[in-house]
């Protein structure tokens, strides 16, 4: 009897773990799973796939260790019990057979999904993409618009429905640049460029942070990136260009020492090459 | 002379001040006790300068222990601050100490507690296994534990004497170069690693050797038990693994110590090559960690199911695979550095392939019990448990192999999560049940089994509810080793569950201390003095528990991969006068003790840059070799009288 209860005891509590993660998963305020980018919708759609596929396995081992843990448990007199019997060609190639089969198909899925979700991929559209240069310093991120002349600091807008193409490096320790609900993450390394595209589908505010320690700081290394209407975007570009702030490379040298948590900013940008002299400079030793 | 070494490095806030004190207080503690006692020549003797592996492998999982205290201790720590810490101020802990202290658990973790297993079983088991009195290279055996020894007291001591790296458990540069990590943190993780690995690997030579060239007549490759096969491939994977991780810290030191630049961006160094270099080590690590695991797991359900291993070739051939493979999916622990569609496919297509034989295993030890006569004892519950754990783990892992899903969860929870429910779930309960299963042969008595089974519950509990929070919070954002975060987040109720998880699994570790207590208590109603408490199959049960030194009184001889069970079944059972002849064994050696302790001020000294400590302190490792190679009776015979009586 106190076996039995223990038994319904450990089942209930496990049964109500795994429901009240599925039910959080579906209806809490998952960003990954609650994608407002094509990018990371189909990101969303291949974690679901994926997982499908994988249940094929998964829930057999559950339910067969359930069963044949109970079944052939010492105490029951009348299972059958067959000491010698270790090998039957059938069934291992059945086990090894299935989960090579749907290895193959997620193979192909990745193999597919890894070229046509390349970070480094532009994503085809009709309207014209926007460049936005991010690099990662200590411990903030800088947001350089080199067609509209203006960068800020920890937020960025874009217009919603456009292509934004990212370039990605640090004047710092390596960083990861993240914005769950629209896209996966790519590196921030010193002295190299990465890219990564992403597009919104709709109007809002989404929470970007650093994936990767960088130092003292890093917890607070969070942003907004923004994605409003065309005429919104092209408000607030006209809004930042009245800053009274100039980025020039004085300027952003004085930007780039170690600061924690910093808020919102906007410059004026002065130094068109901003981006390719912070490169660079990890290149070759240069006078500036 | 002292370098950089100061009075400051004595100062910190005062909960580390605490930490430190109160693991002074312990350390001074237990050498009051030994001191009262009388137990200074015994310890010398018996133990220090044993060459003995059951000796040795009891030592290392004495280490083990206090060491997975400290790493969960480091763990309640990080879940007690993220709990709270929903703002810049809020929270107990400062962002550099909290760095620290994850820093120092993924370390401690990985190299005290799970190498420390590794060793310990194979020390404990291998020998007895392959019926043979001892391994390959006794004293190599000692050199390493002491080396290993060394590490960890210099962990230890890195709590008082100055700070710890704050750079996460692989201290990828620029970040954990001299520019942006100019203290003694990183000096000191680089010197703890070099000395631990340099270690393993001389263990792992030893043991590789071993089973090699030790078994018992008619012990062929096929036949040996799966635990030595497991061991086999992960002594294979040390061997190629650790020298890249020696080399790697190795041009790390030079960047720090001669201002080199192998991995600054500037002066065409390149941060990029490290970690490639690290993960060509650190994936095969994670094999090396949990292929022991297999191994303990596939004894221990062939055992309690009274039945032969469901398809031993199967088996044999799943692990080889693994071992290949692991070499050769690193780059998945960075597919978002950006090396491209084609690079990022192959890497995700060579790691899902790895899921294939481990998915085998699986199916093999459950049709393993299939028709099986299955007893639930400890070790047989840690074995579902890992299951469970496993098969989550698992599936999120093939899931992160995918390049564009791992996009979205690399570095976050939901990875840190899956880890934890691999490591967990595999190495830890694969060692828990190893320690409940050979436990009695070691020592001579059974450990109780109740408190046992409430250790387990705790555990499984515990994990869960410490990581299923993690898996969702993952997928909510949240980056791993935040100090802080914003309140908007919602996170912060999934963090407090999470914390309740640890407690659980701290309520688990107390159960396991309790349970080794009352088991030593009561050890009188435990006996075993049949040398087989659990009907078992291998050749470790047919000698007594404990074994004498040499293990068997007269070598075996094997034909079949269940020696033991074959020959309590055999139709006609011949029992010849046994011939005893002389026995062949080391003597005890106090030099891997004093290899390990000038190893270990040679890592403080310049871990400080007191350089005339260093170069004498390196000297003496090499005079320690040089007095050990000129000594000419290493070895005696245990004469037959001695044996007959025994």
């Amino acid at each position: 009897m106190k076996k039995k209860i223990h038994f319904a005891f450990f089942t209930l509590l496990f049964s109500g773990m795994a429901l009240a993660s599925i039910l959080y998963l579906l209806y809490g305020d998952i960003a990954v799973l609650n994608p407002k980018g094509i990018i990371a919708l189909e990101e969303s759609n291949l974690i679901i796939i994926s997982t499908l596929l994988m249940l094929i396995v998964v829930i057999p081992v559950f339910i067969l260790s359930f069963i044949v843990a109970w079944k052939y448990r010492a105490g029951n007199k009348k299972a059958k019990y067959d000491p010698d019997w270790d090998h039957s060609t059938l069934a291992e190639s059945i086990w090894w057979g299935v989960p090579f089969a749907i290895v193959i198909v997620l193979s192909i899925i990745t193999w597919k999904s890894s070229h046509t979700l390349d970070p480094f991929k532009p994503i085809k559209a009709s309207t014209k993409p926007i460049t936005i240069q991010v690099v990662a310093l200590q411990w903030k991120w800088l947001f350089i618009y080199p067609e509209q002349n203006i960068a800020t600091v920890n937020f960025f807008q874009f217009p919603e429905k456009t292509p934004v193409s990212f370039e990605i490096t640090a004047d710092a320790p390596m960083n990861s640049f993240w914005i769950p609900q629209l896209s996966g993450q790519v590196f921030a390394m010193p002295g190299m460029k990465t890219k990564l595209h992403l597009m919104a589908d709709e109007v809002g505010s989404y929470r970007g942070s650093s994936a990767n320690i960088s130092g003292k700081g890093f917890a607070g290394m969070t942003f907004v990136a923004k994605s409003s209407t065309q005429t919104d975007f092209d408000t607030w570009v006209e809004s930042v260009k009245q800053s009274p702030h100039l980025l020039s490379l004085d300027a952003y040298k004085q930007l780039a020492t170690p600061s924690e948590n910093n808020p919102v900013a906007s410059y004026v940008l002065t130094r068109e090459d901003l981006y390719n002299w912070i490169v660079m400079k990890y290149m070759m030793p240069m006078k500036e | 002379m002292f370098g950089k070494l100061t009075f400051d490095a004595l100062q910190h806030d005062p909960l580390q001040d605490g930490a430190g004190f109160s693991m002074i207080l312990g350390g001074l503690l237990i050498v009051a006790l030994i001191t009262y006692y009388k137990k200074w020549t015994y310890l010398w003797k018996e133990w220090i300068t044993s060459l003995d592996p059951k000796r040795i492998g009891v030592m290392y999982i004495i280490v083990a222990f206090v060491m997975l205290i400290k790493g969960v201790s480091d763990a309640i720590l990080m879940r007690a601050q993220q709990s709270i810490a929903i703002s810049e101020s809020a929270g107990f802990l400062t962002s550099d100490h909290y760095q620290q202290i994850f820093t120092a658990h993924g370390t401690t973790m990985i190299f005290f507690v799970g190498m420390a297993v590794v060793f310990g079983m194979m020390n404990l088991v291998i020998p007895l296994q392959i019926g043979a009195r001892d391994v390959a290279y006794p004293f190599l055996n000692s050199v390493g534990f002491w080396l290993f020894g060394a590490a960890s007291v210099l962990i230890l001591v890195s709590l008082v004497v100055g700070n710890f790296n704050a750079t996460g458990w692989l201290g990828y540069p620029p970040l954990a170069g001299i520019e942006y990590s100019p203290g003694e943190g990183v000096d000191y993780w680089i010197w703890i690693l070099q000395i631990a690995g340099v270690g393993s690997l001389i263990s792992g030579i030893n043991f590789l050797i071993t089973i090699l060239r030790m078994r018992c007549p008619g012990m062929t490759l096929m036949k040996m038990p799966l635990f030595v096969w497991c061991s086999l491939a992960t002594l294979i994977l040390i061997i190629f693994a650790f020298p890249i991780l020696t080399a790697t810290l190795g041009l790390l030191s030079l960047d720090r110590y001669l201002g080199m630049h192998f991995f600054t961006a500037g002066f065409g160094g390149n941060p990029m090559m490290y970690v490639n270099l690290i993960w060509a080590w650190g994936h095969p690590e994670v094999y090396i960690l949990v292929l022991p695991a297999f191994g303990i797991f596939s004894e221990v359900v062939a055992t309690f199911s009274e039945k032969r291993l469901f398809g031993y070739a199967s088996m044999v051939w799943a692990i080889v695979a693994i071992t290949i493979l692991s070499f050769i999916v690193w780059l998945h622990h960075f597919f978002t550095m950006g090396a491209g569609a084609n690079v990022n496919a192959f890497f995700g297509i060579m790691t899902m392939l790895i899921a294939v034989p481990t998915g085998v295993k699986v199916f093999n030890w459950l049709f393993t019990m299939y028709r099986g006569k299955i007893h639930f004892t400890t070790p047989m519950l840690w074995f579902l448990g890992f299951i469970a754990t496993f098969s989550v783990g698992g599936m999120t892992g093939v899931l992160m192999s995918l390049p564009p899903i791992d996009f979205q969860a690399h570095n976050s929870l939901f990875l840190v999560a899956h880890f934890h429910s691999v490591i967990i779930g595999g190495v830890l309960f694969g060692f828990f049940a190893g320690f409940a299963y050979w436990f009695p042969k070691i020592v001579g008595f059974k450990l109780n089994e109740r408190l046992g089974k409430y250790a387990f519950w705790c555990w499984l509990v515990g994990f869960l509810t410490a990581f299923l929070p993690l898996y969702i919070l993952g997928l909510m954002g949240a980056t791993r080793r935040l100090d802080h975060y914003d309140p908007s987040t919602g996170w912060q109720p999934l963090f407090v569950i999470a914390a309740v998880g640890v407690l659980l699994i701290s309520c688990g570790i107390g159960f396991q201390i309790l349970q080794i207590i009352v088991s030593i208590k009561q050890r009188k109603q435990n006996l075993d003095t049949t040398g087989d408490p659990w009907n078992g199959r291998t050749l470790e049960w047919s000698t007594t528990s404990p074994p004498p030194l040499y293990n068997f009184a007269i070598i075996p001889e094997v034909h079949d991969h269940d020696p033991f069970w074959a020959t309590k079944h055999a139709k006609n059972k011949q029992v010849a006068e046994p011939h005893y002849e002389p026995i062949h064994m080391p003597k005890n050696s106090s030099i891997g003790f004093f290899v390990g302790l000038f190893s270990l001020i040679f890592g403080f000294a310049i871990t400080w840059h007191m350089m005339e400590i260093s170069v004498i302190s390196l000297i003496a490792v090499m005079a320690c070799f040089v007095v050990r190679i000129s000594e000419n009776e290493t070895d005696y015979y245990i004469p037959i009288e001695e044996i007959e009586k025994s």
